[in-house]
C-alpha cells in the first residue's frame, strides 16, 4: 500500500509539473460552467434546483479529457524504458497500474470537487435533492474510473501517447454511444446486451438518484477488467 | 550474497539470446561480461533483475529463488539498466527520495541515504537540478546513486560507463571497484580496458554460451599457448639473422615484422622460452640485441579470437 501511494504521490507530481493537472482543471471547469450556466439548456433555462445539466455536461466533458490524462501513463515509460527501472524495483505490475489509476482518478476526483459552488449556487436557488446530486457525483467518479481503465490499458499496449489518447477514444465511443444506437435499433438479447453495454442507462439512473447495484456492477466490472487488461500488457513485456 | 545461474535459456522467437546458461558468482566479486552485441548480456542481465522471465532454469539471489519470490529478490538488486532510463522531469533529490521510498526505507532514514549516495556518486552541486538538465556523465551517477540507494548486496551494471568522458570513467570505475569490495557486481562492457581494470573474473559470451571463464591472467594463458617475442638485431645480415633464429632448438617459428630495422617475431615451442638462446646467439656471432620484448597477448586479441565466427 504505500508503495502504491509513493508512486500515485510521483504521478501526481508529474501532473502537477508538466502543467497537464492546471489545463486540464481549468478546461474542465470553464467547459462545464460555460455550459452549465450560460449557454444553451442550461440550467436557469431547465427551471429546475437540480445538477442534471451540469452532470451531463461534465460527462461528455470527461469523455475527451480522461484519455489525455491517461495516454501518457504507460507509454511515455515503455517509450523512455523507465519501465523497466520501476519493476525492478520491489513492487509488482499489480501496485504500478492501481497507483496510476488512482493517482488519474483522484486529479478528477480534484475537478470534480471544485464544482461544489454549482451545489451550493443551485441549493440556495431551490429545493435541491441531496441524494441525487451525492448519487451524481458518484456517477461521475465511476464515469471517469472506467475511462481511466480504459486509458490506462490503451496506453500499456504502446509507446506513442497520440496512439494511446486516440485509441482510448475510439474504445470510449463504443460505450459512450455506439452500444446506445445499437440498442435502440436491436432488438431481443442483442438489445439487452447492448444497451446492458452503452454507459448511458446506467449513468441516467444515477444521475436521478438511483443507485443500483447493477449499475456499480457494471462501471467496476469494466474498471477491474481495464486494470487487469494493463497488468497482463505489463507481465507480457517480460516473458516476450 | 553469490548469484547462481543455473541452465538458464531465454528464446526470442526462433533465436535463442541465452542458451543453458550456468555462472556463478561470489560475494566480493566483481564480474565483467564481455560479449559482441546480441551475445545475451543484456538479456542475461534483465533475467537477473526478473524483469525478463528466463523460458527455463533457475536463477539464485543468495538462497532466494529469483522465478519464486521475485519481490524478495529484487530488494537485494541494485539495477542500472542499459540506456540509463531515469524520469527527466524529476529534480534529482526528489527522484532519489521516490526510489527510497519505493525500495521500502523507512521513513526517517530516506534523507540521510539519499544524502550518503549523493555524497558517493559526486552529485551534491546537481542535486537540485531536474534530470534532464544534466550531462550524460551526470545523468549515469543519478542512475549509479539510484542503484545504491537501499544499499543492495548485489549489483548488476549494464555497461555503466557508456557516454562518460575519460575522467569521469575512471571517477565511475573507482566507485565501482570500492562498492564491489562488500558486494556482488556483474557488469557489461564493451570496453576490455574496463573491464581488465574493474573485475577480478571475466565471462565471456557469444551467441548466448559461455565461451571463456577466468581471471584475465587465466583466459591470457589459455588463449596464449606459446611465448612470442619481439626481436630486434643489429649488425648482422638479414638473411643470417633470420636463418640462424630459425635454427634454434627452442623456436618454433620466425616472421619478418619491420625488414628495415630488422626487427623479427620469434614464436617459441610449446611449453619453452627462446629468450636466452636469442640472447646466447647474438653474444656468440657477436650481433647487437637492440630489443627483446615479450608479446603478451591482449584481451582485445582473446576477445577477438573467441568470438569470431568460425
Amino acid at each position: 500500500m504505500k508503495e502504491i501511494w509513493t508512486i500515485t504521490r510521483r504521478e501526481l507530481q508529474a501532473y502537477f509539473d508538466s502543467l497537464m493537472a492546471y489545463i486540464l482543471l481549468i478546461l474542465f471547469l470553464g467547459f462545464s460552467g460555460f455550459f452549465t450556466w450560460i449557454y444553451g439548456s442550461d440550467i436557469f433555462f431547465v427551471k429546475q434546483a437540480n445538477l442534471q445539466v451540469f452532470f451531463s455536461i461534465a460527462y461528455w466533458t470527461l469523455f475527451f479529457f480522461i484519455p489525455a490524462l491517461t495516454m501518457r501513463l504507460l507509454s511515455e515509460e515503455n517509450r523512455s524504458g523507465t519501465i523497466e527501472l520501476l519493476l525492478t524495483k520491489p513492487i509488482s505490475e499489480w501496485q504500478v497500474i492501481v497507483a496510476k489509476f488512482l493517482a488519474a482518478l483522484l486529479l478528477i476526483v480534484a475537478a470534480l470537487a471544485l464544482t461544489t459552488p454549482y451545489y451550493i449556487t443551485v441549493s440556495s436557488l431551490g429545493n435541491i435533492d441531496n441524494g441525487a446530486v451525492f448519487s451524481g457525483y458518484l456517477a461521475l467518479i465511476l464515469v471517469s474510473g472506467m475511462y481511466i481503465a480504459i486509458g490506462l490499458f490503451t496506453s500499456s499496449i504502446t509507446n506513442n501517447q497520440i496512439v494511446a489518447y486516440l485509441l482510448a477514444l475510439s474504445i470510449g465511443i463504443f460505450f459512450q454511444i455506439i452500444f446506445q444506437m445499437l440498442s435502440s435499433n436491436l432488438t431481443g438479447i442483442a438489445g439487452g446486451v447492448t444497451d446492458y453495454l452503452s454507459i448511458n442507462s446506467h449513468f441516467e439512473s444515477m444521475t436521478r438518484g438511483v443507485i443500483d447495484s447493477r449499475d456499480l456492477i457494471y462501471f467496476l466490472s469494466v474498471i477491474v477488467l481495464g486494470l487487469v487488461f494493463s497488468e497482463s500488457m505489463l507481465m507480457k513485456k517480460r516473458s516476450v | 550474497m553469490d548469484i547462481v545461474i543455473e541452465n538458464m535459456t531465454k528464446t526470442y522467437g526462433r533465436q535463442k539470446a541465452v542458451d543453458n546458461i550456468s555462472l556463478q558468482v561470489k560475494t566480493g566479486e566483481i564480474l565483467g561480461f564481455l560479449g559482441p552485441n546480441g551475445a545475451g548480456k543484456t538479456t542475461t542481465m534483465k533475467a537477473i533483475t526478473s524483469f525478463l522471465i528466463p523460458d527455463s532454469g533457475k536463477i539464485f539471489i543468495g538462497n532466494i529463488s529469483v522465478n519464486d519470490n521475485p519481490q524478495e529478490a529484487k530488494k537485494n538488486i541494485g539495477y542500472l539498466p542499459e540506456n540509463n532510463p531515469l524520469y527527466e522531469d524529476m529534480p534529482v533529490i526528489d527522484y532519489l527520495q521516490f526510489c527510497a521510498r519505493i525500495e521500502g526505507i523507512a521513513k526517517d532514514k530516506i534523507n540521510d541515504k539519499v544524502r550518503e549516495v549523493i555524497q558517493t556518486c559526486g552529485i551534491s552541486r546537481e542535486k537540485h537540478k531536474k534530470i534532464s538538465e544534466l550531462s550524460k556523465g551526470y545523468k549515469q551517477r543519478v542512475g549509479l546513486a539510484q542503484a545504491l540507494i537501499h544499499d543492495p548486496e548485489v549489483l548488476i551494471l549494464d555497461e555503466p560507463t557508456t557516454g562518460l568522458d575519460p575522467n569521469q570513467i575512471i571517477e565511475i570505475r573507482e566507485l565501482i571497484k570500492k562498492i564491489g569490495k562488500e558486494k556482488t557486481v556483474i557488469l557489461s562492457s564493451h570496453i576490455l580496458a574496463e573491464v581488465e581494470a574493474t573485475c577480478d573474473r571475466i565471462v565471456i559470451i557469444k551467441k548466448g554460451k559461455i565461451v571463456a571463464d577466468g581471471t584475465v591472467e587465466e583466459l591470457r594463458s589459455q588463449a596464449q599457448g606459446n611465448e612470442t617475442l619481439k626481436v630486434t638485431i643489429e649488425d648482422g645480415g638479414l638473411d643470417e639473422i633470420f636463418k640462424a633464429l630459425q635454427l634454434l632448438n627452442t623456436v618454433e617459428l620466425v616472421d619478418f615484422v619491420d625488414k628495415s630495422t630488422q626487427t623479427f617475431q620469434v614464436k617459441s615451442k610449446p611449453g619453452q622460452s627462446s629468450r636466452r638462446d636469442v640472447f646466447n646467439l647474438c653474444v656468440e656471432k657477436g650481433w647487437t640485441l637492440t630489443q627483446l620484448t615479450f608479446i603478451e597477448t591482449r584481451l582485445e586479441d582473446i576477445f577477438y579470437e573467441l568470438t569470431l565466427d568460425n
